[in-house]
């Protein structure tokens, strides 16, 4: 089978969960959608069961963060489907006041440990996970060292600011 | 199989014994933590802990340039370092909309199934090792050592290689370095044969590793494993075949599937994508004759350093010189998934770059970090000395686990 082309892909989830799921670019090809935190259970249960699209295989799960904006944690996923050698990207923003998302754990067996440490670096909460513990870090280090605010240097060094390269 | 978590019963009166294994026990090969609750021999549950090589590469990713970050990479699967070079390469080449000529994709290609043979000569000579022969091992590891002599012509390092630059190789393969790559190809054959011939049908081996740790496709997938480990269960994918990057697509080799994906499958999966990875050697040596012998870059002077005397001599050469050093290179604010094949597994890096110096995020979708969260799970009513070998030919390699 061929690659599913991104138009019918964004079709038959527009069909399924109109106004849930919108496209937020296809930089490389690879399609993105972000998805409402609420059907997100819903989406990839669509996405790995519907008999023409089958991404079966769970990529990746990992987080962003973006403190200008309003919902500032961005979840993401990859998914890829092996059978038509698909990729899709999907993204769930949350707010600061409000990280929980439901897990995808019980979806793939693998996305215990990619929510763990998507936990441990930026503190989503999957709720439903088994076992939502630290992974990498400490289990009794205070702050999700992955978040913006958080520097890797010195904060008081001045000379590696943009401003002195023109930004 | 269930992904539940396994605690550890904390029980005085239990009659079970709890064994920690690791973190640096000899039989792990690595910093490797599993507590284990036995009955006698047999393993009732365990359960994992890592991050004790933590270095929180991702983090020091978003305040480094790009050509910077190779040096990172070339810790996460320390035993194919290459592979992971390049794959940061390449996906710096996709975001920047760089196309390399085929010479470097050959190029490229020599050097990571070379890498490739490495890392497996050392799991599967490791899990000869922990099946109690140990000249298996030793045969094949003086082979490795050709490889990192053939590393250490083409960029000056044995391990941690940071081999290659963005858009091409920092120099040359020379004269020395294609004698020593062909010597290789002619010397190795032979000894992968003897390898073989000492296991495949050794009595005590198959006896050791057929039946151990069997994994069904369905939990495979299910645990998104990748490399070797999925294609030892029966799915052929592979990254090379599925979506070919560096002109793989030119090439013919096979994708060798196992049927059940237990210890002895995963082995012969190795071995036999050794073969495979010679195979292709052969024919990016042929095809590498065609190509015009001086080119090793591509033509990016605004990512690619200029050599050093143009640099003293010419006033373009030390703009771009300064520009590349400091990171001020206008790069397009785009989001990039880029996946090759690595030597146990699918190795992706997720890149968002919004245009500064430094990419906003960059995630590395690491094998052994998705591949080892079976083993506690899978390990619950096997026998300890199954459990080791078991983890031996996961080829779980603690750098890239922690990242």
């Amino acid at each position: 089978m061929g690659k599913i082309a991104n138009e019918e892909l964004l079709r038959r989830l527009d069909e399924n969960f109109a106004g849930k799921v919108k496209e937020t670019g296809a930089d490389f090809g690879l399609l993105t959608v972000e998805v409402d935190a609420d059907v997100i259970t819903e989406v990839l249960t669509f996405l790995k069961t519907d008999s023409a699209l089958k991404f079966i295989f769970l990529t990746d799960i990992t987080a962003i963060h973006y403190p200008e904006q309003e919902k500032q944690i961005g979840v993401i996923y990859h998914l890829h489907s092996l059978t038509t050698n698909t990729r899709i990207r999907l993204k769930v923003f949350l707010s600061l006041d409000n990280l929980h998302i439901p897990t995808a754990s019980t979806i793939w067996d693998g996305a215990n440990w990619m929510e763990r440490e998507t936990y441990d670096f930026f503190g989503v909460i999957f709720d439903g996970h088994p076992d939502l513990r630290r992974i990498l870090n400490v289990d009794d280090m205070t702050v999700f060292p992955m978040r913006r605010e958080y520097p890797l240097e010195d904060p008081n060094r001045v000379d590696k600011k943009d401003y002195f390269f023109g930004r | 199989m269930q992904n539940h978590p396994v605690y550890i019963d904390t029980d005085p009166q239990s009659e079970y014994s709890t064994l920690n294994l690791g973190p640096t026990h000899p039989a792990t090969h690595g910093v490797f933590q599993n507590v284990l609750q036995l009955d006698g021999e047999r393993i009732v549950s365990g359960v994992s802990t890592i991050g004790y090589i933590h270095r929180a590469f991702e983090k020091i990713a978003e305040h480094r340039p790009f050509y910077q970050i190779t040096p990172l990479t070339d810790r996460l699967n320390y035993c194919s370092s290459p592979i992971n070079n390049m794959g940061w390469h390449m996906t710096v080449e996709k975001l920047l909309n760089i196309t390399t000529p085929k010479r470097v994709d050959y190029m490229r290609i020599i050097i990571m199934e070379l890498a490739r043979i490495a890392d497996h000569i050392i799991c599967n000579g490791v899990l000869g090792v922990d099946t109690g022969a140990f000249t298996g091992f030793l045969y094949m590891m003086e082979h490795r050592e050709e490889i990192y002599e053939i590393y250490e012509e083409i960029c000056g390092s044995r391990l941690t290689t940071n081999i290659g630059r963005i858009g091409g190789f920092e120099r040359n393969f020379n004269q020395i370095a294609f004698d020593k790559i062909r010597k290789f190809i002619k010397k190795f054959p032979p000894v992968l044969k003897e390898f073989e011939a000492l296991f495949n049908r050794n009595r005590i081996f198959v006896d050791r590793t057929r039946g151990v740790a069997p994994v069904s496709a369905e939990d495979a997938l299910s645990y998104s494993w990748s490399g070797p480990l999925l294609r030892a269960a029966g799915i052929d994918y592979d990254v090379r075949a599925m979506e070919p990057y560096s002109s793989y697509d030119e090439f013919d080799f096979e994708v060798p599937v196992g049927e059940n994906g237990d210890v002895y499958n995963r082995f012969l999966v190795r071995n036999e994508e050794m073969w495979q990875s010679l195979r292709l050697i052969e024919q990016a040596l042929t095809k590498i004759e065609k190509e015009p012998s001086d080119i090793f870059h591509a033509d990016v002077p605004a990512f690619y350093l200029p050599p050093k005397e143009e640099v003293y001599n010419n006033m373009e050469a030390l703009i771009y010189h300064f520009k590349i050093v400091m990171g001020e290179v206008e790069t397009p604010t785009a989001e990039v998934y880029h996946a090759v094949e690595g030597a146990n597994g699918e190795l992706g890096f997720y890149l968002v770059n919004d245009g500064g110096r430094s990419p906003y995020r960059l995630h590395f979708r690491r094998p052994s970090f998705i591949n080892y969260q079976m083993y506690a799970p899978m390990s619950r009513g096997m026998l300890l000395s199954d459990a080791i070998i078991n983890m031996s030919s996961l080829n779980i390699i603690a750098g890239e686990l922690d990242a």
